[in-house]
């Protein structure tokens, strides 16, 4: 079956790497016989009308974010009619600010969100770098990865976030928690890039991805002998060296 | 908070300090006579600068600062006794062990830091500066480009006397030129890539954010460049490079063009960025008041600098070794490897100590797949081996090709005996592996310290 991503301006986010998490994507749809179908959704580029499965937008310097900013406001109703159809949604970084209700940088001035996710995010002085892992008790797993942010972001009440820092700042360095989850969209302040290192995610990201497509299906696992490894080193710098300061 | 340091202590501080500055001119060879200078007397860095006669030089670049210093000392050497951090040493404190050891030089020449360059020439006040490019590098331990760019902006202001040689083919970079400097660049649309490459930086005009046109993009962002909206545009070039010979592993030459009239370049370093590093030394130098034999001569005597294009001979095989630190960087070396012959044995280390980068994620963003044709063993070593090993697989590497071996010198050996005799196993280890390895090599006799050969 064909998978339709739409990567979100992947000349202007793409400053981590964010093109491992498409390699990884279409790597392992590949594996269980599906193909991807990726297309690149830029600026003044309209959003394809319930043809994407699957939205992935990653991060930028503060530049280019603000570059973005206003062309993703213009973006912001085709995107929510697409989520609210199921269509999956991956946010990394300054992509995951921006779906936010807004950001406000040190100097009080305001950037817009879209407000697919509840929360917004507000600059701090200080950057949070470093490794992170993450427990996420609604899947029964951990993710691994790499932050680097001065963005504070605030979840509303009642928001799920990705999941429980184990090591490292999270969300906003205080909460305990990072990342946030809504529907099939999903934000989170890790690269590295994600999606190597934690294949599970990958897999889940497809499975939702096919089912907006209008397919069922539960993935075999693959062997993932490299990725459990790079996974453990990443875990381990994490708990010996995140969340420093 | 750090509590105040008992009397008696202090005391033996700036005793030791006072030693310490006694020893200038005499051996040294660490960073650490430097550091502690530093932590204990700043301004005595301001001080040793001053004794220099003909004062110092600095360069400054994400990529090939290393390289362009020791391009630069090799032409002054046989006119100017000079100072110079050649190990890499290139923070205040290795600029301040380079002073100690500075006994009898002239002249001050010293790669920096670019996060460093503010400090650095706040205190050396340097007569003439060198700014080469600035490329996506450590965002975890630099922060973002545009970050860096505005220090090196105000490190500029802060030197209103000092000769500006910067390179025009960077947007941010040539923004900075002012009269009585020079502006080098490339003028060879032989030799441009097709496209701008996936890592590259500085896509978007500085001044309104459009999209660059490039004429011709040779390394990175690097380029003829004009903006389609408010027409910011590559400045003019006063030190050029044309008419560039590649000549895959084994060398390049070009045609170097000044107002001092035209010269024919040959270079034992392969590669374009090379080609840019020898214009930039030569565009320092001639600044300085060097003529273009001297230059000419200089860049002809050059062989390599510390484990950024060295070849080791070992037994009946010989290891190529090319540093790799950041995606810009490492595709010219992979550009490069491959223009001569795609490898067949690769040992690629990826450490992520603080010189490294904690952050590996730049090893995504480096173009490695033109090095899979051909390559029928990949072992990925150090401690970030794993990554390493899956940036390969997901690129479309048969992953019964590769071996994860994280111990650098196991891996070196394992290399070794999968390299067959008269064959060269090439090694693309990133900088504390770099360390590591050449360590490695040293202890087995196959190659000088470098410490051991600089002058």
């Amino acid at each position: 079956m064909k998978i339709r991503i739409g990567h979100l301006y992947p000349d202007y986010l793409n400053i981590y790497a964010d093109r491992g998490n498409i390699a990884v994507l279409t790597a392992r749809a590949r594996a269980r016989g599906h193909d991807l179908d990726v297309r690149g959704i830029g600026m003044r580029d309209a959003v394809p009308a319930g043809g994407i499965d699957l939205f992935y937008v990653g991060g930028g310097q503060d530049r280019e974010q603000e570059l973005v900013a206003h062309d993703l406001v213009a973006k912001a109703e085709p995107l929510r009619e697409a989520v609210e159809g199921g269509a999956a949604f991956l946010a990394v970084c300054g992509g995951y600010q921006l779906l936010g209700s807004y950001y406000k940088d040190v100097a009080g001035h305001e950037l817009p969100g879209i407000g697919l996710l509840p929360l917004h995010t507000v600059a701090g002085r200080r950057r949070m770098i470093g490794d992170v892992l993450l427990d996420c008790d609604w899947a029964g797993r951990t993710l691994a990865g790499f932050e680097n942010h001065a963005g504070r972001t605030i979840l509303d009440d009642g928001a799920d976030p990705l999941g429980r820092v184990v090591a490292g700042f999270g969300n906003d360095g205080a909460s305990g928690y990072e990342g946030c989850r809504h529907r099939r969209v999903y934000g989170t302040y890790l690269h590295g890039p994600l999606l190597p290192r934690n294949p599970w995610f990958a897999d889940l990201l497809l499975e939702q991805a096919l089912t907006h497509a209008g397919r069922e299906e539960r993935f075999e696992p693959l062997p993932d002998d490299l990725e459990r490894a790079a996974h453990a080193v990443s875990a381990e710098r994490a708990r010996s060296r995140g969340g420093r300061r | 908070m750090r509590p105040p340091l008992p009397l008696s202590l202090e005391a033996a501080a700036v005793r030791a300090a006072g030693a310490l500055s006694r020893l200038a001119g005499r051996g040294g060879g660490t960073t650490l006579p430097g550091k502690l200078l530093w932590k204990l007397d700043p301004g005595a860095i301001d001080a040793l600068a001053r004794r220099l006669p003909q004062g110092s030089v600095a360069v400054s670049a994400t990529n090939g600062k290393t390289t362009t210093t020791a391009m630069v000392a090799e032409i002054l050497r046989p006119h100017v006794r000079v100072a110079h951090n050649a190990s890499g040493a290139n923070l205040v404190s290795g600029v301040a062990s380079a002073l100690l050891r500075a006994g009898g030089a002239e002249l001050g020449l010293f790669e920096v830091d670019e996060g460093a360059l503010a400090e650095v020439t706040r205190r050396l006040r340097p007569k003439a500066l060198l700014l080469a490019n600035l490329f996506r590098d450590q965002l975890d331990r630099y922060g973002e480009l545009e970050l860096v760019a505005a220090r090196w902006r105000d490190a500029v202001a802060a030197l209103p006397d000092a000769r500006l040689v910067v390179n025009g083919d960077d947007p941010q970079v040539g923004s900075l030129a002012r009269p009585g400097g020079r502006v080098f660049g490339l003028d060879d649309p032989r030799v441009a890539r097709p496209a701008l490459q996936h890592a590259a930086d500085s896509k978007f005009c500085i001044r309104c954010g459009t999209p660059y046109e490039y004429a011709a993009a040779y390394v990175g962002h690097l380029g003829d460049y004009h903006c389609p909206s408010c027409g910011h545009a590559r400045p003019a070039l006063d030190v050029v490079a044309r008419e560039v010979e590649l000549r895959a592993l084994d060398g390049a030459s070009f045609t170097l063009a000044a107002a001092e009239g035209e010269t024919r370049i040959e270079l034992a370093l392969p590669g374009l960025y090379n080609v840019y590093n020898a214009t930039g030394a030569a565009a320092l130098a001639l600044a300085l008041g060097f003529g273009l034999d001297d230059v000419r001569a200089g860049l002809g005597r050059f062989s390599a600098a510390f484990g950024r294009f060295e070849r080791i001979a070992v037994g009946d095989k010989r290891l190529l070794m090319l540093l790799i630190k950041n995606p810009a960087g490492a595709n010219e070396a992979i550009r490069t490897l491959v223009e001569g012959r795609a490898p067949r044995v690769a040992v690629v280390a990826l450490n992520d100590a603080i010189a490294d980068g904690r952050d590996v994620s730049w090893i995504w963003d480096v173009d490695f797949e033109p090095l899979l044709q051909g390559l029928e063993r990949l072992v990925a070593t150090g401690a970030r081996a794993a990554e390493l090993a899956l940036r390969f697989a997901y690129g479309g590497l048969d992953r019964g090709r590769i071996e994860v071996v994280p111990p650098l010198e196991r891996a070196l050996d394992r290399g070794l005996e999968l390299t067959p005799p008269g064959e060269e196993l090439t090694l693309l280890p990133t900088y504390t592996a770099m360390l590591a390895l050449r360590r490695t090599i040293a202890a087995r006799g196959l190659v000088a310290n470098y410490w051991e050969r600089a002058a």
